[in-house]
């Protein structure tokens, strides 16, 4: 059913570090290895070789650059994949029942034998979270790995989305954030989690952390340090001198 | 977004369609017979043809019959539903205005109530995206609805209706425009909300996810049919208003009727077209573009 649930039991997401993600785009292949090989239809491409490569991702890694009014730019990498908004336009404008939210635990799904590929859901989401699969003519969509979290069959450690398990940089992650005690909601609490587009009142459950600010000295001790590079001495000398001179 | 030619052509055909089952259910002609079987075969040609080109942008045409289950939230599907009512009604409407050469005005009404409902559940489909600030006012329902009526009324031949509508129509839709152009801009989204990260200082996308394109670039990021938009505005506003002055010939007859019904038709997809491709949808900000 399409109408979205008035609340739901758990509130599942991701927290997005910006400060920490280093833009490698291993959350980007960790996803789509997991999702071609795993439930529902693989995540295919089109002239992946060729001259024109295009694919399905459910999750891609934009990289921004801040300019303060004052001080260095920032370059921020930025993953993005869905949101499972509590408010999520997605399912509502689905004319089939194949788009809805989960009860027990938030996470938004598409039910890919009911879905027509109308596309409208993507039309719907404003973050761009839901791509239609070109060879197989349905919506794919980040399922928050839900074969994954509740999978009996791989070692605990494991029953986390592809991309948190992956991140190198520890950027990514995962929990309920609908529990206040959970450590995703303090560190949310802690860091001033934010959301995307608020305007758009979609309720996202997944926060993304901002950057934290820069230092303003690089490191505190270089000052008080004897510089490395001395005055060459010998035949690198005489040379130095004798290019000086020309 | 991409104009894709199967959901211009359903809009602007169905629409059509619509448009006459709306006259011709209120008994505007009020025919019996076999001139009520020419209208009500054109009629049903264009809305049914219409409804079956948009089934071809679907990834799973087989499965259209799921989209009549989620009327409760989902303007589609409740498209779908008053579509097929509406053309049940209207078909039982033109049998006895065919086969028994009775008019049963009840049922042309419902049937004519319905026929508009449903080109306004079309245009509602668009007017409901948020992230599509263009299409989301209402000026959005309020061109669907006076193209079909006006359109309706012009193939009905009811040009005391039809040219009325027509400037009606013209004014909406250069309102349509002059807010439309406004839309993204007053919307409140852009960078800075989309990234979160606009107080900090001026954001600027600076590297995509990657160097090709993607399902939505193609089809919510659509740039190239903008450059001449200006040009289709007066073309399409120029088409619309034909009609207009073709009908002021005295006793215009069919092939002038014709000719002022292909104008008018074209003027139509003219606009469904920039309808679609100067629509901005907010994604592109992630990707530096609109």
């Amino acid at each position: 059913m399409t109408q979205l649930p008035s609340q739901t039991e758990k509130k599942l997401g991701l927290v997005i570090d910006l400060d920490t993600c280093v833009g490698c785009h291993a959350c980007v292949v960790s996803c789509k290895g997991w999702n071609t090989e795993n439930y529902g239809a693989p995540l295919s491409d089109q002239d992946p070789y060729g001259a024109d490569p295009s694919g399905t991702f459910l999750n891609r890694v934009h990289s921004y650059e801040i300019t303060p009014s004052e001080g260095a730019a920032q370059l921020i990498h930025f993953p993005k994949s869905c949101l499972h908004c509590e408010d999520a336009p997605c399912v509502t404008v689905c004319p089939t029942g194949a788009s809805y939210k989960r009860l027990e635990d938030g996470i938004v799904l598409v039910n890919e034998s009911s879905c027509i590929g109308c596309g409208l859901c993507a039309w719907a989401c404003p973050y761009g979270a839901r791509e239609m699969d070109q060879a197989e003519g349905v919506m794919k969509k980040c399922t928050l790995c839900v074969d994954r979290i509740y999978n009996e069959n791989l070692p605990e450690e494991d029953r986390v989305p592809a991309c948190v398990r992956t991140c190198p940089a520890g950027a990514r992650h995962f929990g309920d954030l609908g529990d206040e005690t959970s450590d995703v909601s303090k560190l949310v609490a802690e860091r001033g989690g934010m959301d995307l587009m608020p305007e758009q009142g979609t309720k996202p459950v997944n926060k993304y952390l901002p950057p934290r600010p820069k230092d303003e000295t690089f490191d505190v001790l270089a000052p008080f340090l004897e510089p490395v590079a001395a005055e060459p001495k010998g035949f690198l000398g005489w040379l130095d001198k004798t290019l000086e001179r020309l | 977004m991409h104009p894709a030619t199967s959901v211009i052509l359903f809009t602007s055909l169905s629409g059509l369609g619509f448009g006459m089952l709306f006259w011709l259910g209120l008994g505007f002609p009020d025919v019996t017979g076999w001139s009520a079987f020419a209208f009500f075969a054109v009629a049903f040609a264009l809305s049914v043809g219409g409804l079956l080109a948009s089934t071809f942008h679907l990834g799973h045409p087989e499965r259209f019959l799921k989209a009549f289950t989620q009327w409760r939230s989902s303007w589609l599907s409740r498209e779908a539903v008053i579509a097929v009512c509406g053309l049940t009604v209207m078909g039982l409407y033109a049998a006895g205005a065919v086969f028994l050469g009775e008019t049963f005005r009840v049922l042309g009404v419902i049937g004519a109530i319905l026929s508009v409902l449903t080109v306004y559940a079309t245009a509602m489909i668009y007017t409901q995206l948020k992230t599509v600030p263009r299409w989301n006012q209402a000026t959005t329902p309020a061109i669907f609805l006076l193209l079909s009526v006006s359109g309706g009324a012009l193939m009905t031949n009811q040009l005391w209706a039809a040219l009325p509508l027509f400037i009606v129509a013209i004014a909406v839709q250069l309102l349509a425009w002059k807010r439309g152009d406004q839309a993204l801009a007053t919307s409140g989204t852009d960078i800075g909300t989309a990234t979160g990260l606009g107080d900090r200082g001026t954001v600027r996308a600076f590297e995509p996810p990657h160097t090709g394109n993607n399902y939505l670039m193609r089809e919510m990021v659509h740039v190239i049919g903008r450059k001449h938009a200006m040009k289709l505005r007066v073309i399409a506003i120029a088409l619309l208003a034909a009609p207009l002055f073709l009908l002021f010939i005295p006793s215009p007859g069919h092939v002038i009727g014709a000719v002022a019904v292909l104008l008018h038709l074209a003027g139509v997809v003219t606009l469904r077209w920039l309808f679609f491709a100067e629509a901005e949808h907010v994604v592109g900000i992630y990707y530096g573009k609109r």
